[in-house]
C-alpha cells in the first residue's frame, strides 16, 4: 500500500482510536537499538578493518532515534570503558547525519590504534550489551557478535552465568574459523552450539552471519 | 492397527449407515403423505410472503424514485436558478457596459452628423461673382481712343486694372476650391467613425440578442424542471451520471496532487516534529505533511464558499458582502502563509536529501561523490515551485467536490433503486419456483426413492395399471425426474391450497 493511502487511512483510524482511548496508556516503546561487540583478541585484531566497513554500512541504515553502541572484547568485557562509541541518534535528521559522521570517525581512530587484547571476554560483552540494551528500551534490540566466538578467560574472571536475552535478537558475524578447527571441525560447530544454546536458554533469537549482504534485510526487518 | 480390521472396521460403519438410511427412507415413505401436505402448506406461505416481500420491495423502490426524482428536480432546479441568474448578471453587466453609453453614442454620432452637414454645405461650389464696377470699366474700356495718348494710356490703365482684377479673382476662385476640397475631405474620418460607432452597436445588439436566446433556451429547460416533465428528469438524471464522473476523475488527479505534495513535505517535516515519533503506527511527520494538507484544501474551500463559486456551506454564502470580503482575505492570506511554508520545507527537502547522501557516500568510502552534481538547483527550484503552487490548485477541489458530492446523492439513489428492483425480481422468481412446493416434493421423494420403486413394482405386480398411469398424468411435471427415482404421483390437486 501506498505511503500517502496508508497515512491517510491510518490517521483515520487513528482520530477514531483517540476518541475512543482517550490517549490513554504508555506508548510502546520505538526505533532500533544495535549493540555491536568486537573481537580484538590476538589475531582478530586483523579483521577490525571488515569491522570498521560493517559498523559504516550499520550507520548508513540506522533512522533518526535509533540507539547504536559499539563495544570491544577484551580480557574484562563486562565494563563501560569497553564501550568504544555509543549513540542515540537525533530525532532530527540533519542532526542524526551529523552524529553518523562522528561516530565514524571515532571508530575509524578505534581500529587504528587498537592493540590486540590478551583474553577473550565474550559473555562479559554480551552482558553489558543487555544492560545498555535494556537501559535504552528500543522496540528491537540486536546483539551483533564479531568474533570467532572463542573464549578465552583470565584466570578468576566468573562467566558462567544464564544470560536473560528475553526479545534479543544476537547475531554472530564473521565467524571465522581457527587452525585448531581446521584440524578437527567438530570444534568449531560445538562452539557454535554452545552459544546457540545459551543464548536460545536466555530467550534470545540466535542466528549466524557470514555474509554481510544478509545483514542488509535482517537491518531492515528489524524496522 | 492389521489392514484387515480396519477394512472390516470401515465395513461395519457403512453396514450401519446403510441400515439408518434404509430406516430412515421406510419411516420417510410412511410419512409421505403428511409430509408432501406439509411441503405444499409451507411452500404456500413461503410464496406468500416472497410475494409480500417483493412487492414491499417494490413500493420502497417506488418511493425511493419518487424521493430521487424530487431531488434531481429540485437540484435541476437550483441549478437552472443559478445559471438564469448568473446569465441576467451577466446580461445586466452588458447592458450597462455597452448600453449605458448609447447617450454619449448619441451625442457623438450627432456632433458627427452636425460636422458632416457643415462640411457638406460648405463644400458647395459656388462661383465668385465678379465685382459690380467691371461691367463699368469694361464700358469705359471700350471707348474709341481716337490716338489720343492721354485716352491711350487711361484705357491701357484699365486695362491692366482689368488684368490684376482677373488675376485676383483666379487666385480667390482656386482658394475657395481648396478650401472646399479640404472640408470634403474631413467628412471622410467623420464617416468612418460613424461607420464604427455603428457597427460597435450592432456588436453590441447581436451579443444580447444571442445572450437572450441562450436565456430563453434556460428559461425553457427551467419550465420543464417546473413542470416536472419527465424529459427534463430524464436530462437531469443523465447529466448528474456524467457529473458524477468527470468530478471523480479530477478529484482523483487531486489527490494525485495531493499525494506529490504529501511527498514533498512528509520529508522535511521530520526535523520539525522528530524523525522517529510515532502517533500510532504513523510517523508524526507524515501526519503533520497530511494535516497541512487537508488544512489548505479546508481553507480553498472557504476561499471558493467566500468567492460564492461553490455553494457546500450555505452559512458562508448568506454573510453580509463585508464579512465576506473579510473571509476571503484571510483565506487567501493563509493560504498564501501556508504556500509559503511548504516552498521552505521543499527547499529543506532537498537540503535533506543531499545531506544525507553525503552522509550515505562517506559511510560507504565514497566521499565527493555526491557532490558533483552541479544541477541540483534545477530540482530545488522546480521543488520550491510546486511546494508553492500546489496548494493554490488544490483550491480549486472545491469544485469537482461539490459538483461530486451533488451527483453522488443521485448516483446513490440510482443504485439503490437498481438493488430494490433486483431483489424484487429476485424474490418473486424465488415465490415462483416454491408456489407449488413442487422442487421440495421432488427433493423429498429423491429420499425415499427405495420404498418409492419397490412400492411401484409390487403394484405393477398386482396390476394395479390404472393407478400408476393416474399418477404418471398427474406428475407430468415431473417427467425429467429419472425412472426409477419416480414413484408414486403427488397428489398436489388433491392437497389444499
Amino acid at each position: 500500500m501506498r505511503p500517502f493511502v496508508k497515512t491517510i487511512l491510518s490517521a483515520a483510524a487513528l482520530g477514531a482510536l483517540t476518541l475512543g482511548l482517550g490517549g490513554c496508556g504508555e506508548p510502546a516503546p520505538q526505533g532500533r537499538g544495535i549493540y555491536l561487540l568486537m573481537d580484538t583478541s590476538g589475531t582478530y585484531t586483523q579483521e577490525l578493518q571488515k569491522a570498521e566497513k560493517l559498523i559504516n554500512a550499520i550507520l548508513a541504515r540506522l533512522d533518526p532515534g535509533d540507539s547504536f553502541a559499539v563495544a570491544r572484547i577484551d580480557t574484562g568485557s563486562f565494563s563501560e570503558r569497553d564501550i568504544v562509541a555509543k549513540m542515540t541518534f537525533d530525532n532530527r535528521p540533519s542532526t542524526a547525519n551529523q552524529q553518523k559522521r562522528r561516530f565514524r570517525e571515532t571508530i575509524g581512530k578505534f581500529v587504528r590504534e587498537v592493540k590486540p587484547a590478551g583474553y577473550t571476554d565474550i559473555t562479559g560483552g554480551v552482558l553489558q550489551a543487555v544492560e545498555y540494551l535494556n537501559e535504552k528500551n528500543p522496540g528491537v534490540k540486536t546483539v551483533l557478535i564479531f568474533s570467532d566466538l572463542k573464549e578465552d578467560l583470565k584466570k578468576g574472571y566468573v562467566r558462567d552465568i544464564p544470560l536473560q536475552l528475553e526479545g534479543f535478537d544476537v547475531v554472530a558475524l564473521n565467524v571465522t574459523k581457527l587452525m585448531s578447527d581446521n584440524v578437527d571441525p567438530r570444534e568449531y560447530m560445538t562452539r557454535l552450539e554452545d552459544w546457540q544454546r545459551r543464548v536460545e536458554d536466555g530467550g534470545g533469537e540466535w542466528r549466524v552471519l557470514n555474509d554481510f549482504d544478509r545483514l542488509d534485510r535482517i537491518l531492515l526487518a528489524a524496522r | 492397527m492389521p489392514f484387515s480390521d480396519g477394512l472390516s472396521d470401515l465395513s461395519n460403519a457403512t453396514l450401519t449407515w446403510l441400515v439408518i438410511i434404509a430406516g430412515l427412507s421406510v419411516v420417510l415413505y410412511f410419512a409421505r403423505q403428511p409430509a408432501h401436505q406439509a411441503i405444499m402448506t409451507f411452500a404456500h406461505l413461503l410464496y406468500r410472503a416472497l410475494r409480500v416481500a417483493a412487492a414491499a420491495l417494490m413500493r420502497g423502490e417506488e418511493v425511493l424514485r419518487q424521493r430521487n426524482r424530487e431531488v434531481l428536480l429540485a437540484s435541476g432546479r437550483d441549478a437552472a436558478e443559478r445559471m438564469i441568474e448568473r446569465e441576467f448578471e451577466r446580461i445586466d453587466g452588458a447592458v450597462r457596459r455597452d448600453l449605458g453609453t448609447a447617450p454619449a453614442l448619441h451625442r457623438k454620432m450627432n456632433d458627427t452628423f452636425t460636422q458632416i452637414a457643415e462640411d457638406y454645405s460648405q463644400s458647395a461650389d459656388v462661383p465668385p461673382s465678379p465685382p459690380g464696377w467691371v461691367e463699368a470699366v469694361d464700358a469705359v474700356a471700350r471707348i474709341p481712343s481716337n490716338g489720343d495718348p492721354v485716352v491711350t494710356a487711361i484705357l491701357q490703365g484699365v486695362h491692366d486694372t482689368l488684368i490684376e482684377e482677373r488675376d485676383k479673382a483666379t487666385t480667390a476662385y482656386r482658394d475657395a476650391s481648396r478650401e472646399r476640397h479640404k472640408r470634403l475631405q474631413g467628412i471622410v474620418p467623420g464617416l468612418r467613425s460613424l461607420m464604427r460607432l455603428l457597427g460597435s452597436l450592432d456588436k453590441n445588439i447581436v451579443n444580447l440578442t444571442r445572450r437572450t436566446e441562450i436565456i430563453d433556451r434556460q428559461i425553457e429547460e427551467y419550465e420543464g424542471i417546473l413542470k416536472q416533465e419527465d424529459a427534463a428528469v430524464r436530462q437531469l438524471s443523465s447529466s448528474s451520471l456524467i457529473q458524477f464522473f468527470v468530478s471523480a476523475f479530477v478529484l482523483a488527479i487531486a489527490v494525485g496532487g495531493a499525494a506529490i505534495n504529501f511527498h514533498l513535505i512528509a520529508r522535511p517535516m521530520s526535523e520539525m516534529v522528530g524523525g522517529n515519533s510515532l502517533i500510532g503506527s504513523v510517523k508524526t511527520a507524515d501526519v503533520a505533511a497530511l494535516v497541512i494538507i487537508l488544512v489548505e484544501i479546508s481553507m480553498g474551500l472557504f476561499l471558493m464558499e467566500s468567492l460564492r463559486i461553490t455553494r457546500l456551506f450555505p452559512v458562508i454564502g448568506a454573510l453580509p458582502d463585508l464579512m465576506r470580503q473579510r473571509m476571503i482575505w484571510v483565506t487567501f492570506g493563509i493560504l498564501f502563509m501556508l504556500a509559503s511554508v511548504e516552498a521552505g520545507l521543499s527547499y529543506m527537502r532537498e537540503v535533506l536529501l543531499q545531506d544525507e547522501l553525503a552522509t550515505t557516500a562517506l559511510l560507504r568510502g565514497e566521499a565527493g561523490a555526491a557532490f558533483d552534481n552541479g544541477f541540483v538547483w534545477i530540482t530545488t527550484a522546480a521543488q520550491m515551485g510546486m511546494g508553492f503552487v500546489l496548494p493554490f490548485a488544490l483550491v480549486f477541489v472545491a469544485i469537482p467536490l461539490e459538483t461530486f458530492v451533488q451527483s453522488l446523492r443521485t448516483v446513490l439513489g440510482i443504485l439503490a433503486m437498481g438493488l430494490l428492483r433486483f431483489s424484487a425480481a429476485g424474490l418473486r422468481v424465488t415465490a415462483g419456483a416454491v408456489r407449488h412446493g413442487a422442487m421440495m416434493i421432488e427433493a423429498y421423494d429423491l429420499l425415499i426413492f427405495g420404498p418409492l420403486w419397490l412400492d411401484r413394482q409390487v403394484r405393477g405386480h398386482f396390476g394395479d395399471r390404472r393407478r400408476t398411469d393416474e399418477t404418471q398424468r398427474i406428475g407430468a411435471h415431473r417427467a425429467e425426474v429419472p425412472e426409477p427415482f419416480r414413484g408414486e404421483a403427488p397428489t398436489i390437486r388433491e392437497m389444499p391450497s
